[in-house]
């Protein structure tokens, strides 16, 4: 456990000084929050009412799909990892402390999304803090089971991009960021629902008053098992090393993981 | 059985019995055997893909071989090696830190991992004092090896592997290593040294085995290896009146000579009667020594004779 919280130590205050780390996890997506609490508010007005989770999720996108997965491959491919085993440190710390530090690191982008939409872009603040903090865990834990995942079986870093970008883009343009997916015709729904944005926005609905009905249980499930899933994934495709060339797992088993958004499409 | 940290090993702490490793269709390690003794430098050696490095992170448990038998400490590197990490120490060849680490936060984050108490000595030892708040990345090379060597030793594990510690160090701080490593000798820690620098092994190992092509052709002590060669010993005299060079005299083993300006050399198979000999000529002839150096082959001559002798 000491250990444990000394990777968690040392993990944040690598997010700290590495300039990328910050950017992903802090000015990018503040950045964005502002330009598009300034620009967005004043275009569409009703979008006040979606501006924090919107901007909550786009914030965890950056800083788990886009940024976890590319320390992951490059401590694999610099012998970080093998430092690392050499000197006892488990898989399952590699995996979970850099999800937990984004996590945390979150949790600050949220509260300073959450204080300030109110005051600076009038964005509605009445919410249900019960749903909302679920949502918000479950987002955050589906991604960062994507961040890794996409981590562990990208071969280099350019791949890690590719996939993160397959996630990321979408999420942005049909994932319910700015448009909820209810509101996309009958088939661009259904593909919205192969996003994790799309349930997490449900639940975010739910939080910000929207009729709560049986149906909810299924973002609830999609993200908490695609969550598991990834994690999951992740340690039985995890390579400590580029180089040793044995027993090499088809990271086409990765594929596993989308399977409950294809349920969850299915069950519109 | 459980190796503990106080239980002492009379037998063989390393132990490898017909270890083979291979990729795909190549074979890299060949049915090798050894064992290393506690308190012991054992010297693995062999030109580039010779198998040493594999051999080396079998035992580490970080490469899984396809047959043969290895014991650390009484346990399989491959199914427990859990409980033999924080027994032994090692320096790989390639592996890093991450950029953001500074030595002090590394030291500290493998202590805590490894469970001993954080100890900075080897900081210091090894000259990174003044860069103990210095991050990985903004370290030079050799700084970045000394750190790298301070965390393979800094939970004083029992078996040490060491893969090309010296390379890109300076003298100084090759100097402290070998300080270092003379030490655990003493306190019974065992060391693999795996190395191309064969001055080294000479100096620091208690035993080498030779590896070529996967297999161990040769091993011994240094000095066993390096008499059992075809290499002569070298006699370089130095005389005031060089009356051995004016005098062509035959001494015993000698099968070759040189005569310089100011030595006279000898090449021989048997240097205590081949000096023995000179002294006494040299006292005959009512001349005074000057110098007289006798410089045996080195274990690298012997190295490539055994080498290039197995390759043809």
């Amino acid at each position: 456990m000491k250990a444990f919280a000394a990777h968690i130590q040392f993990e944040i205050r690598n997010a700290v000084r590495d300039r990328s780390l910050l950017l992903m996890n802090y000015l990018f997506p503040l950045v964005v929050y502002l330009t598009i609490g300034a620009i967005m508010t004043k275009l569409n007005p009703t979008f006040k009412q979606a501006l924090i989770p919107s901007m909550i999720m786009f914030g965890i996108l950056s800083s788990m799909v886009l940024s976890l997965p590319t320390p992951l491959v490059t401590a694999r491919e610099s012998g970080i990892f093998r430092s690392y085993r050499i000197n006892g440190v488990p898989t399952s710390n590699i995996l979970i402390v850099p999800a937990l530090t984004s996590f945390l690191h979150m949790i600050v982008v949220g509260l300073i999304i959450l204080f300030t939409a109110g005051p600076l872009f009038g964005a509605s603040t009445s919410i249900h803090y019960g749903w909302f903090i679920l949502a918000f865990v479950l987002i955050c834990f589906a991604c960062a089971g994507f961040g890794i995942l996409i981590g562990v079986i990208s071969k280099d870093s350019k791949l890690t991009i590719l996939y993160s970008q397959m996630i990321f883009l979408p999420s942005t343009m049909i994932g319910g960021i700015m448009i909820p997916a209810s509101m996309l015709p009958g088939s661009l729904n259904r593909i919205a629902h192969l996003l994790p944005t799309s349930y997490a926005r449900e639940l975010f609905d739910i939080s910000l008053g929207a009729p709560l009905t049986p149906h909810v249980v299924w973002p609830i499930f999609v993200l908490l098992s695609s969550g598991i899933l990834c994690f999951l994934m992740a340690s039985l495709l995890f390579r400590w090393d580029s180089q040793v060339k044995y027993k090499k797992k088809n990271p086409l088993w990765g594929l596993v993981v989308i399977a409950p958004y294809v349920a969850g499409a299915l069950m519109l | 059985m459980k190796p503990e940290s106080n239980q002492t090993f009379t037998g063989p702490v390393i132990s490898v019995d017909k270890l083979i490793v291979n990729y795909d269709e190549f074979k890299a390690v060949d049915e090798i055997s050894f064992h290393v003794h506690p308190g012991e430098i054992f010297g693995l050696l062999g030109p580039n893909g010779a198998g040493k490095t594999s051999t080396l992170e079998c035992m580490e448990g970080i490469r899984q071989r396809t047959s043969g038998s290895i014991k650390i400490l009484g346990e399989d590197p491959k199914t427990n090696f859990r409980q033999l990490r924080n027994l032994i120490g090692v320096q790989l060849q390639s592996s890093g830190l991450p950029n953001t680490m500074t030595v002090e936060e590394a030291i500290r984050f493998f202590c805590t991992y490894h469970q001993v108490a954080v100890d900075y000595s080897l900081v210091e030892r090894f000259g990174l004092t003044e860069k103990r708040k210095v991050q990985y990345s903004s370290l030079s090379a050799g700084l970045q090896r000394r750190l790298v060597l301070a965390l393979a030793m800094v939970h004083k594990p029992r078996v040490i592997f060491l893969d090309e510690p010296t390379a890109g160090l300076d003298v100084h701080s090759r100097v402290e290593l070998h300080q270092i490593m003379n030490e655990l000798r003493g306190n019974a820690t065992s060391i693999i040294l795996a190395t191309h620098d064969m001055a080294e092994a000479e100096k620091m190992a208690d035993r080498v085995a030779i590896l070529l092509k996967g297999r161990i052709v040769s091993t011994g002590t240094p000095r066993a290896l390096t008499l059992s060669g075809s290499e002569l010993t070298k006699i370089m005299v130095n005389t005031a009146n060089n009356c051995l060079g004016k005098n062509q005299s035959i001494f015993p083993g000698v099968l070759s000579s040189d005569f310089g300006e100011d030595y006279a050399t000898y090449f021989t198979a048997t240097p205590g009667p081949t000096v023995a000999a000179l002294i006494s000529e040299i006292e005959f002839r009512g001349d005074t020594l000057i110098d007289l150096r006798v410089v045996r082959p080195s274990l690298e001559e012997r190295f490539l004779e055994i080498t290039q002798t197995k390759n043809n």
